[in-house]
């Protein structure tokens, strides 16, 4: 017998596994939707589960994104001779070369946004409200401003990510390739929070975003747990951020690296849309938003981000807890809040 | 790093004046901010996308053969009514709820309008040429266009102004009251859902001032509206609400670092060089705060 | 009998206000106390500085002969220090049950222990403590949908839960449906009798606090005025005089 709750992971598996041979060209739209999963279930964990907006989780995608590729080039190339113009034809790395340094890359693209997240969390954590939410605000668009002038990295035109080694398959295989990385990632995020929800974390995130000044009037260490959260959020992000690159091909500092205009709102959007707070809502909110960005971005022919600054206006204000809150309206039972007719008479009367 | 600055007085006059010139502007555009905040309690995230729309309705005068310079007439009146209905049909239904809304409320409005520029005025980076001529000091060693003498005097006229409505007139008079105490005016008779939409109103005006001067002495582009939105909360949280000889100073304070950052770590990072410095005040503040075991509010 | 709080000569100053000025008291281990006064006479203020919410500006707080008035907040309560606020303090998206397990204290606290499992063991103590304030029936609804009173019930619940060795209650009988507050004092009479948690309690309500306390402390104007056995302070003029505002 399986359950419900199987059945949809279940379900949500084999579309997973099956997609790119169902839909083949669809491969890429499909990829970034699971990449939306894990930018939108990462902000959730400091919007929705602490109760601090962030605008600036974008940072860590974009240094995801940048080192990812940086490390798959300097390992075995001069890094900046790749990104000075026409570098890249010049440099090409063996299939070897190329996985291995992908790997390596991508695993940095994880490791050293956490260690970022890690170091400045203890001060810029210490902000609330407003004045984090504009910080983090700050940082994102600072550090896609100073990624523009680093010449290194190609400043303000960019870099090209590797290029698939010639004689290993052909784009189809590409594509495969990457949106099998991306729907890995995006399931390992989903299961690391599901499991890290149920544990103290998850209680005292909650905590935090109810009553801060309550949970360290009860003991609770809370900086501790809002940096592990951030190192959380930053690891799988960059990690995002690294795929995204290589699928893309090309690194842009503001328009792809750190995009704050589109997925940097995008991660907004889609948490609240979803229900923020909770572990499926961020996921919902951003299959939806996914697809309803594909199916109806080119009825707004040039109005599409000037519809997106609307909605997230309309979302915030008329449909804050969004689709995942709204069904809570309607069944609380599922959700278990209830008083049950036993709990009523199991009620025992102090003497 | 280039140091030079630092070993060419003149340089150091130049950037100073330029700075200082600059940072009059910053401190109208963070004193629209600071009424808002403190009499609604709203920040505005999109605050820089209101000065850049003021900036457009000068630059739009300007393409059409009018004079921008009357932009500073003009742009206030339109982005009053522009405020005024923003306060109408959005911002009264975020001003008293939780913080996580209004927030996202005015970043929400702050995307909109910059993409709705971009659709209507296309993303090429202009400016309202006002011919203004230049003004030489010390032996030609110092170039001040006209251009920002004007908008230093204009933005003083207009924050004098400003000052002298508040202290004499009634709505002035009502809306430093319902800042003290929103509900103790609405007991003695203030509609303060009217004050609150003129306070809007205002602050947009005032956005559309400093747009229309910005559009004359600088350049706009619709997504240009951010690095404004973050000086004037800078200036804001360094002077303090209700301090208006704090913003001018910390305006004029910003204005000469921005300068004096062009020069030591060049053009291409003032405006990272501007976030950085928000990002260093806000955790300088929060860890001298946490010495008493408070945190900013 | 050994004093597990000792306050000595504590001043608190904001801007030109004398908060406290000068306060000093002990309270023994195990006792009940009261702390009286009319309003804005620095009672919450000094809660305040005992459990580490500011700091103080002169004077010595010792719990359990330790100095506590450079510790934070955070550190002073895993020493067993807890307090409950007046406008009451609860965890309002999270039901009560969660509020419950979330308040027990943390076994570990390292950065490991950020994602430790909260021992499933604790259900069964959330739900006696939510049954002995009454609100078992409700443990499954939001703490945020509950009434003001029962949030209040609730808040005394959580603190019991952490096992706190003393309790600083303010005014926690305020806003109580006057029919319930008799189960109120039973309440606060066995946790400190069973339970072994002293208290030190702000009150307004003179029947609670006398038929509670066992000795009184009266603040006024920021200075303690009067301390003495409930009988003494009924009577003490200075007291009386405190609350009819002569000055």
């Amino acid at each position: 017998m399986i359950n419900q709750k199987t059945f949809i992971y279940l379900a949500i598996l084999a579309f997973g596994i099956l997609a790119p041979f169902i839909f083949p060209a669809y491969k890429l739209q499909i990829s970034i939707m699971w990449i939306l999963v894990v930018l939108s279930l990462t902000w959730d964990v400091q919007g929705g589960q602490m109760g601090y907006n962030t605008f600036g989780n974008i940072m860590f995608f974009g240094l995801g994104m940048y080192i990812c590729s940086s490390f798959h080039i300097g390992i075995f190339f001069p890094l900046a001779e790749w990104t000075a113009s026409g570098g890249e034809k010049t440099f090409v790395h063996t299939p070897l070369q190329f996985f291995q340094g992908f790997f390596i890359g991508l695993f940095l693209a994880g490791i050293i946004p956490a260690l970022v997240a890690a170091i400045i969390g203890y001060g810029i954590l210490g902000l609330r409200g407003h004045y984090f939410a504009i910080c983090t605000l700050g940082l994102g668009i600072a550090a896609g401003e100073l990624a523009g002038g680093i010449e290194l990295v190609g400043a303000g035109q960019g870099m090209t990510s590797p290029p698939w080694p010639k004689g290993i398959g052909d784009t189809e295989l590409r594509s495969e390739f990457f949106y099998f990385i991306c729907f890995i990632l995006m399931s390992s995020t989903f299961l690391f929070l599901r499991w890290a929800y149920s544990t103290r974390f998850g209680l005292v995130l909650n905590a935090i975003r109810d009553n801060e000044d309550k949970a360290e009037a009860m003991g609770i260490n809370t900086m501790q747990y809002k940096i592990m959260g951030w190192v959380v959020s930053a690891f799988f992000v960059g990690i995002a951020g690294g795929l995204m690159g290589n699928m893309i091909g090309y690194i842009e500092p503001v328009e792809t690296a750190f995009a704050g205009r589109t997925f940097g709102v995008f991660m907004v959007l889609m948490a609240i849309l979803g229900g923020k707070g909770t572990l499926w809502g961020p996921v919902i909110g951003a299959i939806a938003f996914h697809i309803f960005k594909e199916g109806f971005w080119t009825f707004f022919l040039g109005w599409q981000y000037v519809a997106l600054g609307a909605l997230i206006v309309v979302v915030v204000i008329f449909f804050p807890e969004g689709i995942m809150g709204w069904l809570r309206e309607k069944y609380p039972k599922r959700f278990g809040e209830l008083v049950d007719e036993e709990d009523r008479k199991a009620q025992v009367e102090l003497k | 790093m280039d140091f030079l600055i630092f070993q060419i007085p003149i340089l150091m006059v130049q950037a100073s004046i330029d700075g200082i010139l600059l940072g009059i502007l910053f401190a109208l555009i963070a004193y629209g901010m600071a009424l808002q905040w403190g009499v609604m309690n709203i920040i505005n995230i999109a605050q820089g996308e209101l000065v850049i729309l003021g900036g457009y309705i000068a630059y739009f005068m300007y393409i059409v053969g009018i004079h921008p310079a009357f932009g500073v007439i003009v742009s206030p009146v339109i982005m009053y009514f522009v405020g005024w209905s923003l306060y109408k049909l959005v911002i009264y239904r975020v001003v008293d709820r939780d913080l996580f809304i209004s927030i996202l409320a005015t970043f929400g409005i702050s995307i909109l309008t910059q993409q709705l520029m971009n659709f209507v005025f296309g993303s090429d980076v202009v400016v309202a040429q006002s011919n203004f001529g230049t003004t030489m000091l010390f032996n030609y060693m110092v170039t001040i266009p006209n251009s920002k003498l004007f908008a230093a005097i204009v933005s003083v006229i207009f924050a004098v102004l400003l000052v002298v409505y508040m202290r004499r007139s009634k709505l002035g008079r009502a809306i430093r009251a319902t800042a003290q105490n929103p509900r103790a005016a609405k007991i003695l008779g203030v509609d303060t859902e009217k004050v609150y939409a003129a306070t809007f109103g205002i602050n947009a005006a005032l956005c559309g001032v400093a747009g229309s001067l910005i559009a004359i002495t600088f350049t706009l582009h619709p997504y240009v509206g951010l690095p404004y939105t973050v000086r004037s909360f800078m200036i804001v949280i360094i002077a303090g609400l209700g301090n208006l000889p704090g913003v001018a100073l910390s305006g004029m304070g910003l204005g000469v670092f921005e300068e004096f950052s062009d020069y030591i770590f060049g053009t291409e990072f003032r405006i990272a060089a501007v976030f950085l410095l928000l990002v260093v005040i806000l955790v300088y503040r929060r860890f001298k705060l946490s010495r008493k075991r408070e945190y900013l509010k | 009998m050994n004093s597990i709080l000792q306050v000595n000569q504590v001043c608190k100053y904001f801007g030109g206000v004398k908060a406290n000025e000068n306060i000093s008291m002990t309270v023994d281990e195990g006792s009940i106390v009261g702390l009286i006064g009319p309003n804005g006479s620095g009672k919450t203020t000094l809660f305040n500085s005992i459990v580490g919410t500011h700091p103080i500006d002169q004077g010595s707080i010792k719990f359990q002969d330790k100095e506590v008035s450079a510790l934070p907040v955070p550190t002073i309560a895993k020493l067993g220090l807890l307090r409950t606020f007046q406008q009451t303090r609860i965890y309002g998206k999270l039901n009560c049950i969660d509020n419950m397990r979330i308040s027990a204290k943390s076994v570990q606290d390292n950065f490991l222990s950020v994602f430790s499992k909260i021992p499933t063991e604790l259900n069964e103590k959330a739900e006696q403590l939510l049954n002995f304030v009454g609100l078992y029936q409700k443990r499954k609804l939001r703490a945020g949908d509950l009434s003001f009173g029962q949030q209040k019930l609730l808040e005394l619940a959580m603190a019991l839960m952490n096992e706190p060795k003393m309790l600083l209650l303010d005014e926690p009988t305020a806003g109580i449906n006057p029919t319930l507050i008799n189960g109120i004092i039973d309440r606060l009479i066995k946790v400190n009798h069973e339970f072994g948690i002293t208290l030190l309690v702000i009150e307004h309500n003179m029947r609670v606090i006398m038929s509670l306390a066992q000795h009184i402390f009266c603040l006024a104007h920021g200075q303690l005025i009067a301390n003495g056995k409930p009988e003494e302070i009924k009577n003490d003029q200075r007291v009386i005089d405190a609350y009819l505002g002569v000055q």
